[in-house]
């Protein structure tokens, strides 16, 4: 999977250098100038440095804290602190419901943008393209705002507190529809659609034999994209989840209730929230980067 | 993609099934009644692929018209109901109002300090943004080595949630022992009062927006910058133009639909910032004297501390038009350069 993205990516990156011939490449390969790196430093700087901060003073005591004095290197206290947080909050419950969550979400996400894509992208239908338009007229539409009567209906349904309220709405996804349509159209070829229709193959089958395969590397973008956006979302969990049932960034909400003044306990909560999606990035940073770019070309 | 296409299987679908069992029979007619079977079963079997065909698309799209309807459509719709009605959070629905919660919320003073507010951490989040995203854009195009690393370290800050960004930069930018005001004391500035002042509030809030979106950003920018064909960067390298030159004449205007772009989507989740005020101090309100009070929290204040529904749909619907109405301006603004764009 990875090697096809990156397959996927280089091509697309030949395809911009095309127009240019090695030689102007050479040219402006020494043209280069000490500010783009000098720049780019800062930036990277700039990006790493308050988590870095969070680690530095989560791993500190309030005494260290309290000298006042600025200094960029960690105490020896995180594990301490850690273990604090981890006895005050429900942070286990919260990270086994963040993963829950946020795994069943890119799920169905990803199946039901798949379908409806792979229709959008290779099917014949009558109003196929006023309705695709209709998808992507919803991507403007602040679902957020309808807040409260959705908690009403999920008061009536009796879903206040419980997971079902928090994944459901997320269900809705308008730019996965539109991104797996754009995907699908691109890289499944007509013929082989045709060719299995000839060969008498059903419309299930051929979304399952032929389609899905295509669409395996661009599916496994949307997923990791929408692992993301539902792992850092707040507004409608911290409305509709109880305290002692939180995903993780409602529990850090608490977390800042509980001890405002203590920062050594609450960035080191920030550090131990923030390791699993650290840990996604180390290992698709290069997805994530190529899928950003790809979007943006096809939006 | 393309509808005129036609295939081996729309001729045979052409024609109705009616009429072309008729030639069928007359080829299995060898047999008075066992020729008759199998071309039961071919019709029938053709029944199902023709229906299969013609429904199939319409199954698969609908899970995501049927859950938007749900959760998308219908609550939006209803908000409209509950914002003209007296609404309880625990007593439930109330008299008929009319308008009476619109004319309530436009009465208030803190609506429209909460509009100011929105506006103001919306421009200061968005503009130094862009400006800074493309910037970053161009340094990574500009042949570096060692791409990927670059482009992921610019990325980093995406994967933080809002949530731990305000909890981090609250800290940064503590009113008396920040290291923010640390810094400014060493150039021998005075400390700012980042939790009072209404701007440096709405700076520090804008400063975390900016955090987690500009490497992101810029990634789209960049993006857009590998369409521009180089001969274009050629051309203005041999007439002589100077980088800062080639930038505002060629790579600016060749990246503006882009540049709208994020600016519009950046509009819709701008005007609906939540987490950062909301947590930009322990009590939630959005400052002592509702310093940096956006419209999301005013929204959930009235819902969800008042308990009063009516209101905070009506605030829902302000909202909702407001963004609306700044999106379609956009779209019109987008329109007008496409069709610019193609005269040239």
């Amino acid at each position: 999977m990875t090697v096809v993205t990156r397959r996927v990516d280089e091509r697309r990156h030949r395809a911009a250098d095309s127009p240019r011939g090695t030689t102007a490449r050479v040219a402006r390969r020494a043209q280069v100038s000490p500010a783009a790196y000098a720049f780019l430093t800062i930036v990277l700087l700039a990006s790493a440095f308050p988590l870095w901060w969070s680690f530095v003073i989560g791993s500190k005591d309030a005494a260290a804290l309290n000298t006042g004095e600025v200094s960029l290197l960690p105490g020896g206290n995180f594990l301490e602190n850690a273990s604090t947080v981890v006895s005050t909050l429900p942070f286990w419950k919260a990270l086994g419901n963040s993963i829950i969550v946020s795994t069943v979400v890119s799920g169905l996400v990803v199946l039901l943008s798949t379908l409806a894509g792979f229709a959008f992208a290779k099917l014949r239908f009558r109003g196929r393209e006023g309705l695709l338009l209709f998808v992507i007229a919803t991507m403007c539409v602040p679902t957020q705002l309808g807040v409260v009567p959705l908690f009403i209906v999920m008061a009536k349904l009796g879903w206040i507190g419980g997971l079902w309220a928090v994944i459901l709405p997320a269900l809705v996804n308008a730019f996965g529809v539109f991104w797996m349509t754009q995907y699908l159209r691109e890289s499944l070829p007509d013929e082989l659609v045709e060719a299995a229709r000839v060969d008498g193959a059903s419309t299930l089958r051929i979304f399952w034999n032929v389609a899905l395969p295509a669409a395996r590397p661009g599916a496994a973008m949307l997923g990791l994209f929408t692992f993301i956006a539902t792992w850092t979302n707040f507004f409608w969990p911290f409305i509709v989840l109880e305290p002692g049932n939180p995903t993780l960034p409602v529990a850090l909400q608490q977390l800042q209730a509980a001890y405002y003044v203590d920062y050594s306990l609450v960035l080191a909560g920030v550090v131990l929230a923030a390791i699993p999606l650290l840990i996604v990035f180390v290992f698709a940073g290069r997805q994530l980067v190529s899928g950003i770019m790809q979007g943006a070309v096809k939006g | 993609m393309d509808t005129a296409r036609s295939t081996p299987r729309d001729t045979v679908d052409a024609v109705p099934a009616g009429e072309r069992a008729v030639p069928a029979r007359t080829s299995a007619s060898a047999g008075p009644a066992g020729g008759h079977h199998p071309s039961q079963r071919a019709r029938w079997r053709q029944r199902l692929s023709r229906f299969d065909t013609k429904a199939s698309p319409y199954a698969y799209i609908s899970p995501f018209f049927i859950i938007f309807g749900v959760v998308g459509l219908f609550p939006l719709l209803y908000t409209a109901w509950v914002s003209l009605h007296e609404w309880h959070l625990i007593g439930g629905q109330g008299d008929f109002v009319g308008l009476k919660n619109f004319q309530d919320v436009l009465e208030q003073r803190f609506f429209w300090n909460a509009v100011r507010n929105t506006f103001s951490i919306f421009l200061l989040s968005s503009v130094p943004q862009v400006i800074a995203a493309l910037l970053i854009a161009v340094a990574l195009d500009s042949g570096i080595r060692a791409k990927g690393f670059w482009r992921m370290g610019v990325l980093l800050p995406y994967v933080i949630a809002p949530v731990a960004v305000v909890l981090i930069f609250n800290d940064l930018f503590g009113d008396r022992y920040g290291l923010v005001n640390e810094l400014l004391g060493w150039v021998g500035l005075d400390p700012v009062q980042w939790h009072k002042d209404t701007l440096s509030s709405h700076l520090a809030i804008a400063t975390m927006v900016n955090f987690r979106w500009t490497g992101y950003n810029a990634l789209i920018f960049l993006a857009a910058m590998q369409t521009i064909p180089r001969d274009y960067y050629e051309a203005a390298l041999i007439d002589g133009a100077g980088r800062i030159r080639t930038f505002f004449s060629i790579t600016v205007p060749q990246l503006r639909a882009t540049i709208i772009f994020v600016t519009i989507t950046s509009t819709i989740g701008g005007l609906q910032i939540f987490d950062e005020p909301r947590m930009f101090d322990q009590y939630g309100q959005g400052g002592a004297d509702r310093q940096w009070q956006t419209l999301t929290i005013y929204l959930y204040n009235l819902g969800w501390n008042q308990k009063n529904f009516g209101r905070a749909s009506a605030v829902a619907w302000l909202l909702f038009l407001i963004i609306v109405a700044i999106a379609v301006v956009n779209f019109f603004v987008i329109r007008r350069i496409a069709s610019r764009e193609e005269e040239r």
